[in-house]
C-alpha cells in the first residue's frame, strides 16, 4: 500500500516535470512545422529569455562588463527594479525583435537551402546567443522571481494526508507551470486552427511555393513563428529559471526535449505534450521502481533509451506524419 | 501585329466580346547567368480572353509564366498590369494584385484537406482583426461564413463536393489538378495563370479540364493565360496564341493564323535552325 501511494506521488511529480519538458519541446515543434528547420537554438533562446528577464527586472545595465572594461567605469545597475509583469512584456518585446533580426540576418539569406544548412545555421545561432547572453548580462548564476508561488502545496499535502495517511509533496510552482502550459497550448492550437495567420502558417509549413502563389509572405510568417517560439522559450525560461536558477545549464534542457520530440513526433503539438508527459512520468517512475536495483541515477539516461527504442520501432513518433517513400 | 489587337477589344469567333488590355509585357528579356531564357518578347493579354503560350520543350514558356507571376524578375523589359507599370515584385505581392496561378507539378498543401486548401486561396480577402479571429467572434465569424459560401460555390462548380474533407495528399493526380484550379479561383483573380493544366492527364481528364477552363472564363469572366504542350487542346480552347521557340516569339495571333505561320510549322516539325 505504501509503495502504491509513493508511486502515485512520483507519478504526479513526473507529470509536472513532463509539462516542463513539453514546454521546451513545443518551441521546437512550432519552428519545425513552419519552416522545416530543426532549431538547435531553442534551448539557448530559453536561456537568453530568462537572462534578459532577470536583467530587465533587476535594472542591470546590458553589456556592463564590456563598458566597464573599455571605459574603466564601474557601472552595473540602473538602480531601479521593474515590476515582474512589465519586465515580462519587455522581454517578450525583445524576443520579437530577436525573431525579426534572425529572419533578417540569417534566414533570409538561406531561403531555398537544404534543411541541413539551416540546421547548421541554428547551431551557429545557439553559440552566438549563448555568448551574447553572457556579454550582455554577465555569466553569474541568477535567481529569477516573478512572483510565482513556490514551495510545497499545503492544500494537496493536507488532502492527500487525510486520504492516504501520507501527505504528497507537490511543488506549487509545478502546479502553476501546468496551468500556464495548458493555457499556452490551448492558445496556440486555437491560433493555428482558427486564425488567418494560423492557416497561413500551416500553408507555409506544407509548401513554400504554393504559399507564395496564394499571396502569403514567407518573411512575415517566419518572423511570426520565431516570435512565437521566442515567447514559448520565455515561458519555459521563466519556469525553469524559477525552479533551478538562471544559468548556462538552462540551455541544456533542450537536450531533454530531443527524446520528447522523438516520442511525440517532430510535427505534432499534441505529440510534444504527450511525449513530454510520458518522458516525465516514465523517468520518475523508472527511477522509483527500477532505480534502486541498478544503483540509481537512471533519470540521466532513461529518456534517451526510450527515444532510441522509438527510433527503432516507430521512427515517426506517436503522432508524427508517416514517412512514405514512393518509389 | 494582327487586326484583332485594337484599343477597344474585339469579338471572338464564337461571338464573345473581349475588352481592352489587362496585362502587357514589353520587351521582356530574362537571363540565367549566360543562358537567355526569354529574348525581347512583347505581347498583351486582353480582358476576358483565353490567351495561350505554346512552344516546344525549353522554349521559355514556363519562364514567361513565372515572370508574369513574379517568381522570376526579368533583367530587361516592362510588365504592365491594369494600366500601371509593375515594379519588381515578390510572388506574394503579385498574388495580392489579383493574379492567381497553378503549377505544372502541382503545388498544393498535402497535409491539409481539400476545403482548407481552397480556403487558403481566400487568405488575402480576410480582413478581420487578429483578436476577433482568435476568439471566433464578430467580424471574423461573418467573414469566415462569407468566404465559406464562396468556396462552396467553387467546389460545386468544379464538381469536387465528395472529396471536400479528404487530405489532398491522398487524391489522384487529375483531382489534385482540379483542387489547385479551385484554390486559384477562390482568390477571385482578375488574371488566372495555368501552367500546363493538362499535362499528364488522360483523354477524359483533359476533356473535363478543357470544359472547366471554358466555363470559368464564361461564368466568372476571368481572363486566363495558359501554357500548354498539346497543340490540339490549345487551338480549341484559346482566343489568341503566342508561340515561343528558343526564348523568342515566333508567332502571335488567332489559332488559325498561328497554324498557318511557316515559322511555327518549322519549329514544331523541327526544321534545323541555321
Amino acid at each position: 500500500m505504501d509503495q502504491l501511494v509513493f508511486a502515485a506521488e512520483v507519478f504526479l511529480n513526473g507529470l509536472m516535470t513532463g509539462v516542463m519538458y513539453a514546454l521546451v519541446a513545443l518551441g521546437f515543434v512550432l519552428i519545425f512545422k513552419a519552416s522545416g528547420v530543426f532549431n538547435y537554438a531553442q534551448g539557448v533562446l530559453a536561456l537568453f529569455a530568462a537572462l534578459t528577464l532577470v536583467g530587465i527586472q533587476q535594472g542591470q545595465v546590458p553589456f556592463a562588463h564590456l563598458i566597464n572594461a573599455m571605459l574603466g567605469t564601474h557601472i552595473s545597475s540602473f538602480g531601479w527594479t521593474v515590476p515582474a509583469l512589465l519586465a515580462i512584456l519587455l522581454t517578450a518585446g525583445v524576443m520579437v525583435l530577436l525573431a525579426f533580426l534572425i529572419e533578417k540576418l540569417v534566414l533570409q539569406h538561406l531561403v531555398g537551402q537544404e534543411p541541413i544548412i539551416l540546421f547548421m545555421a541554428t547551431i551557429g545561432l545557439a553559440y552566438f546567443l549563448e555568448g551574447l547572453g553572457d556579454v550582455m548580462w554577465g555569466a553569474d548564476i541568477k535567481t529569477l522571481d516573478v512572483g510565482l508561488p513556490q514551495g510545497i502545496s499545503d492544500g494537496i499535502e493536507a488532502v492527500t494526508g487525510e486520504w492516504f495517511g501520507y501527505g504528497f509533496f507537490i511543488d506549487r510552482l509545478d502546479i502553476w507551470a501546468t496551468i500556464i502550459a495548458a493555457l499556452l497550448v490551448a492558445a496556440l492550437v486555437a491560433f493555428s486552427q482558427y486564425t488567418k495567420q494560423g492557416r497561413a502558417m500551416r500553408a507555409v509549413a506544407d509548401d513554400h511555393q504554393a504559399a507564395l502563389s496564394v499571396g502569403i509572405s514567407l518573411r512575415f510568417i517566419w518572423v511570426m513563428v520565431w516570435s512565437i517560439a521566442g515567447f514559448v522559450a520565455l515561458v519555459a525560461g521563466i519556469m525553469w529559471g524559477t525552479k533551478s536558477g538562471v544559468q548556462f545549464s538552462l540551455s541544456l534542457i533542450a537536450l531533454k526535449a530531443l527524446p520528447v520530440l522523438m516520442l511525440g513526433g517532430f510535427t505534432s503539438i499534441p505529440g510534444a505534450i504527450i511525449g513530454g508527459l510520458i518522458i516525465g512520468v516514465g523517468e520518475k517512475l523508472f527511477e522509483f521502481l527500477i532505480g534502486p536495483m541498478v544503483g540509481g541515477a537512471t533519470e540521466n539516461w532513461f529518456a534517451y533509451v526510450l527515444a532510441l527504442l522509438f527510433l527503432v520501432f516507430r521512427p515517426q513518433g506517436l503522432f508524427g506524419e508517416r514517412i512514405i517513400e514512393r518509389v | 501585329m494582327n487586326q484583332l489587337a485594337t484599343e477597344e477589344g474585339y469579338v471572338t469567333a464564337d461571338g464573345r466580346q473581349i475588352g481592352g488590355t489587362l496585362m502587357e509585357m514589353k520587351n521582356i528579356t530574362l537571363r540565367f547567368g549566360g543562358v537567355v531564357a526569354i529574348k525581347d518578347i512583347s505581347f498583351d493579354i486582353r480582358q476576358g480572353e483565353i490567351r495561350a503560350i505554346i512552344g516546344p520543350n525549353g522554349a521559355g514558356k514556363s519562364s514567361m509564366l513565372n515572370v508574369i507571376s513574379g517568381f522570376y524578375v526579368p533583367q530587361e523589359g516592362e510588365v504592365w498590369f491594369k494600366g500601371y507599370r509593375r515594379g519588381p515584385m515578390k510572388p506574394y505581392e503579385v498574388a495580392r494584385l489579383g493574379i492567381a496561378r497553378t503549377f505544372q507539378n502541382i503545388a498544393l498543401f498535402d497535409g491539409m484537406s481539400v476545403l482548407d486548401n481552397i480556403m487558403t486561396g481566400r487568405l488575402n480577402r480576410m480582413k478581420a482583426g487578429f483578436l476577433s479571429q482568435a476568439l471566433w467572434w464578430g467580424a471574423a465569424e461573418r467573414e469566415e461564413i462569407a468566404n465559406r459560401e464562396q468556396v462552396e460555390k467553387i467546389i460545386d462548380f468544379l464538381e469536387i463536393q465528395n472529396i471536400r474533407k479528404t487530405p489532398v495528399g491522398r487524391l489522384p493526380y487529375g483531382l489534385k489538378k482540379r483542387v489547385e484550379l479551385a484554390r486559384a479561383l477562390a482568390a477571385e483573380p482578375q488574371l488566372l495563370l495555368l501552367d500546363e493544366p493538362m499535362a499528364g492527364m488522360n483523354v477524359e481528364e483533359k476533356e473535363d479540364m478543357s470544359r472547366f477552363i471554358l466555363d470559368v472564363n464564361d461564368e466568372f469572366g476571368t481572363t486566363i493565360a495558359l501554357i500548354e504542350h498539346d497543340m490540339g487542346v490549345v487551338m480549341d480552347l484559346s482566343d489568341r496564341v503566342v508561340v515561343m521557340d528558343y526564348g523568342r516569339k515566333i508567332g502571335d495571333g488567332t489559332p488559325d493564323e498561328v497554324r498557318n505561320n511557316q515559322e511555327v510549322i518549322d519549329a514544331y516539325l523541327g526544321v534545323s535552325h541555321d
